[in-house]
């Protein structure tokens, strides 16, 4: 019951944060409104079983991305006229549209889900049964991440080393 | 003297070469020279082999080198020489020889003298090859040889556009036949094998019975380019229009020679001809078409030389004529006899011409007879072996000619009854010619004497043309057996009789009474009917209708490229495409996004729409 | 099985709405932060629903996928974020209806 309950609370705790991550004009205001919902996120996670995915989500989401993401927003330096200028691109007659196909969208996404069946855990699945697929028969797709880690790294290397280099 | 025989063709061959590489550098002495000096070695060679052949007649065969050796074809530079082809050498060399003496004065005032003797001493070799080759690849090659020199003779004045027209009228319907034959050449070799001659009547008599299909079509195939070099219906159109090249030229190329390689090549296929009656009687009755239409319209012409060149059309019918009821000697004989007589006409037209300043209308000339002694002598000795007046040569090897096609058993009377008409139009015409040129009023003056090189050839032709019927061909045991020429004697007195009423209604019409001579006779746009005839029975017109005018349109047509429209279509609809995509990159992110929410949710719409198909799925 | 233990659907449904969420931020935001954003947003609410599949068969396949799904997420970020660092030294704006110079 006590489960039952935490799972709606951090439902609806993701659900406003990120839809105030998406209204805000500030951009640190609605990462930190992201980072929320991404907390929120894991407990869900952990309420379901996964509690090694709840981990990985706070500590490499919530910490390192988003922390990447604070550390260039405060390097561009957006002053007060960005906050204007965001807020008045977000007047009703540019979301109108776009929020009609997204409710389209969400209606024919949950009239498929609706069918679904059953509980959505059955016990916890342990990090060592993670570890013992990723490196089992998932041992491709773990090659396959590391490449595009790599190549993510050399290439935000390339394009932040121009951009050092010339200054800002 | 046989291991010389390739000098005959050689020489001429040689000196063409040698005119050709020093054209310009030549006096005009040494041009003449060689010209003229190469084709009289040539004729004293063939003299030389003649005597040796009537003092021992057997076949002489020569295999120099082997030219093509594809697979079963097997073609050597060879020749094959007996009675027929001797009769041939020495018309092509000793009466090219007369008219390359001829031509030395007649083209001396001519700025391209070295050129014409080129190309006349080229054709000489060229149409040696032709008679003396012993496979029809060589002859085929003998035989576009002249059809190229009579191309660059006719058009020899090319500063006229009018002339060059001509030469190519003259190669394109040529062209026509000779295409037919080649197929012909082809149909013989996949059939029998061989381009041999001799082997080609041999295998043909073994693997064929008379009538069969097969002969029938190479034959006519054949007979298809001996039509178009020999100038016989349909294919005739270009023979008038070729007077455009100089007049020697045309008493060598399109009287004496060329135009007799048609009758040339029948009687030396006539192994295969006899094989086909169909074939024979096709010939027989062009041959007769030919004479008569041809002969019709000569009666009408004004310019002296179409005259001569319908006459030459309506001569060769009768060869066609004599091929086709089986007279192979009668044809052969005609021919020689022709192309003495011709030859003296169209060289004594020359030397009126020449002396004329080059006018050719022969209401313009007239009373010539005392001007021009020797032409008038071989005009009368001409034409009269033309109409075949008795005891000139014509008379011997027309009248057997007509008495040949009269004992055929099949149209026999007919063919003969159109030859006759056909021989009482001919000496109407060319006593017609006599009488206008040399009688009546002068109308123009002669400007300048003719020297001995134009006497000698003539007076020459005129003996020849006056004895040529006594000589007596060398041709026994080549041909099969023909008839036994004695009819009744009425047929006989028929024949004789005829070309003298002839002669003596054109000396009533033109001498007795000149102020009653149908106009269209002198001027044929008078009446309806002389206008066709004038018009060569209208036949380029017929030709421009069905096959100029149509291809010329086509092309007109082709030339904006009707098949590009479809790919060009295909072209445009890919640029309005091309456009309107790229009017939707409008390099707006959110717009992307749009347009993928979009396709997300139609694809989701149609996953819900038909639920049992997706689960299925 | 727990009785009232959290049904599968209603974790798919926040997953869904997520998911829309993060699309209609994409559609109507036109700051490339923001933009980025939305799309972290769309990867986490997939990841969401891997992860509740997974868990639903008591399966690790879920968090393995939703690991690979971290990984494209950090790599996309990584280079993302480069990009956006030359943008706006490029064209001094962050706004990529500025930024369209790749139109057909």
């Amino acid at each position: 019951m006590l489960e039952l309950a935490l799972f709606y609370i951090a439902a609806s705790v993701a659900l406003f944060a990120t839809v105030l991550a998406m209204t805000r004009t500030n951009a640190i205001h609605a990462l930190i409104y992201l980072i929320v919902s991404l907390l929120a996120i894991a407990v869900i996670f952990f309420l379901i079983g996964a509690p090694f995915a709840a981990a990985l989500e706070i500590v490499i989401y919530a910490g390192a991305i988003m922390v990447l993401f604070v550390f260039v927003i405060m390097m561009l330096n957006l002053g007060e006229e960005g906050d204007a200028r965001e807020r008045q691109l977000l007047q009703p007659h540019i979301w109108l549209g776009p929020a009609i196909l997204s409710l389209v969208l969400l209606v024919e996404l949950l009239y498929l889900i609706s069918t679904v069946e059953g509980p959505a855990s059955s016990g916890s699945v342990s990090p060592k049964d993670v570890g013992l697929a990723l490196f089992g028969p998932y041992v491709i797709a773990v090659e396959i991440a590391s490449m595009l880690l790599l190549s993510g790294l050399v290439g935000s290397y390339h394009l932040g080393r121009r951009f050092l280099d010339r200054g800002l | 003297m046989q291991d010389f025989v390739w000098l005959i063709p050689l020489l001429p061959l040689l000196s063409a070469i040698f005119l050709m590489v020093f054209s310009s550098k030549l006096p005009s002495t040494i041009v003449a020279l060689f010209g003229t000096g190469s084709v009289g070695l040539s004729a004293l060679l063939t003299c030389n082999l003649t005597w040796q052949f009537l003092q021992d007649p057997r076949l002489i065969t020569v295999t120099l080198w082997t030219w093509i050796k594809v697979g079963e074809l097997n073609a050597n530079v060879g020749f094959h020489i007996d009675g027929l082809t001797i009769v041939m050498m020495m018309i092509i060399t000793c009466v090219g020889f007369l008219i390359h003496l001829f031509s030395c004065e007649f083209m001396e005032d001519d700025t391209s003298y070295s050129r014409y003797f080129a190309y006349l001493n080229m054709f000489v070799s060229a149409m040696l090859v032709l008679v003396m080759s012993d496979n029809l690849l060589l002859l085929y090659l003998g035989w576009e040889g002249v059809g190229v020199c009579s191309y660059l003779l006719v058009g020899f004045w090319y500063q006229h556009s009018g002339n060059g027209h001509a030469a190519r009228k003259a190669f394109i319907v040529t062209r026509i036949g000779d295409t037919a034959m080649m197929l012909g050449l082809l149909i013989l070799f996949t059939e029998l094998g061989t381009l041999d001659i001799q082997s080609i009547a041999a295998s043909a008599q073994a693997r064929w019975q008379t009538g069969d299909f097969m002969p029938t079509l190479a034959c006519l195939l054949l007979l298809a380019g001996a039509a178009g070099k020999s100038a016989q219906f349909p294919l005739h159109t270009w023979l008038p229009d070729a007077m455009a090249g100089p007049t020697p030229v045309s008493a060598l190329i399109h009287a004496a020679t060329m135009v007799t390689a048609g009758v040339y090549l029948i009687a030396r296929m006539h192994g295969l001809f006899t094989l086909s009656p169909q074939a024979m009687t096709v010939i027989a009755f062009i041959g007769v078409g030919t004479a008569l239409m041809a002969a019709f319209s000569a009666a009408v012409q004004t310019d002296i030389k179409r005259i001569l060149a319908y006459s030459t059309i309506s001569q060769i019918g009768y060869m066609f004529l004599a091929l086709g009821v089986g007279a192979w000697t009668a044809a052969v004989f005609h021919l020689m006899t022709h192309a003495f007589f011709k030859a003296l006409l169209f060289l004594g037209s020359g030397a009126i011409i020449h002396c004329l300043h080059h006018e050719h209308d022969i209401f313009k000339m007239g009373g010539l007879w005392k001007r021009m002694p020797i032409a008038f002598v071989s005009f009368l000795i001409g034409s009269s072996a033309l109409a075949a007046l008795p005891f000139t040569s014509g008379f011997f090897s027309k009248d057997l000619i007509l008495l040949s096609a009269y004992q055929l058993e099949e149209f026999g009377p007919l063919l003969w009854a159109g030859g006759l008409l056909g021989a009482l139009v001919t000496a109407l015409y060319s006593f017609r010619l006599v009488f206008v040129v040399f009688f009546g009023q002068i109308q123009t003056l002669p400007d300048k004497e003719n020297g001995w090189r134009i006497g000698l050839p003539l007076s020459i032709l005129c003996i020849l043309s006056l004895v040529g019927g006594y000589f007596s061909l060398p041709l026994n045991n080549l041909f099969p057996m023909e008839r036994d020429s004695h009819p009744d004697a009425w047929v006989e007195m028929v024949s004789i009789a005829t070309p003298l009423l002839g002669v003596i209604v054109a000396y009533i019409l033109f001498i007795r009474t000149p102020s009653r001579i149908p106009k269209s006779l002198i001027s044929p746009q008078e009446t309806k009917f002389s206008r066709i005839l004038f018009s060569g029975w209208k036949l380029d017109e017929i030709y421009d209708r069905l096959f100029v005018s149509p291809y010329t349109r086509s092309t007109s047509v082709l030339s904006h490229e009707p098949v590009d429209k479809l790919y060009n279509a295909v072209v445009l609809i890919n640029q309005k495409l091309n456009a309107w995509l790229s009017f939707s990159q409008s390099g707006r992110m959110r717009w992307y996004m749009v347009s993928i929410a979009i396709g997300f949710i139609v694809l989701l719409g149609i996953a819900i729409t038909i639920p049992k198909g997706f689960s299925q799925w | 099985m727990q009785e009232l233990a959290v049904p599968l659907n209603h974790v798919l449904f926040v997953s869904t709405l997520l998911f829309t969420i993060g699309m209609l931020g994409l559609m109507i935001r036109r700051n490339i932060i923001f933009i980025l954003m939305s799309l972290e947003v769309m990867l986490n609410a997939s990841a969401l629903a891997f992860i509740a599949a997974g868990a639903h068969w008591g399966q690790a396949d879920g968090q393995v996928i939703f690991l690979l799904i971290l990984s494209i997420a950090a790599a996309e970020v990584a280079v993302g974020l480069g990009l956006v660092l030359q943008i706006q030294k490029r064209f001094k704006t962050l706004d990529m209806d500025d930024a369209n110079r790749m139109r057909g």
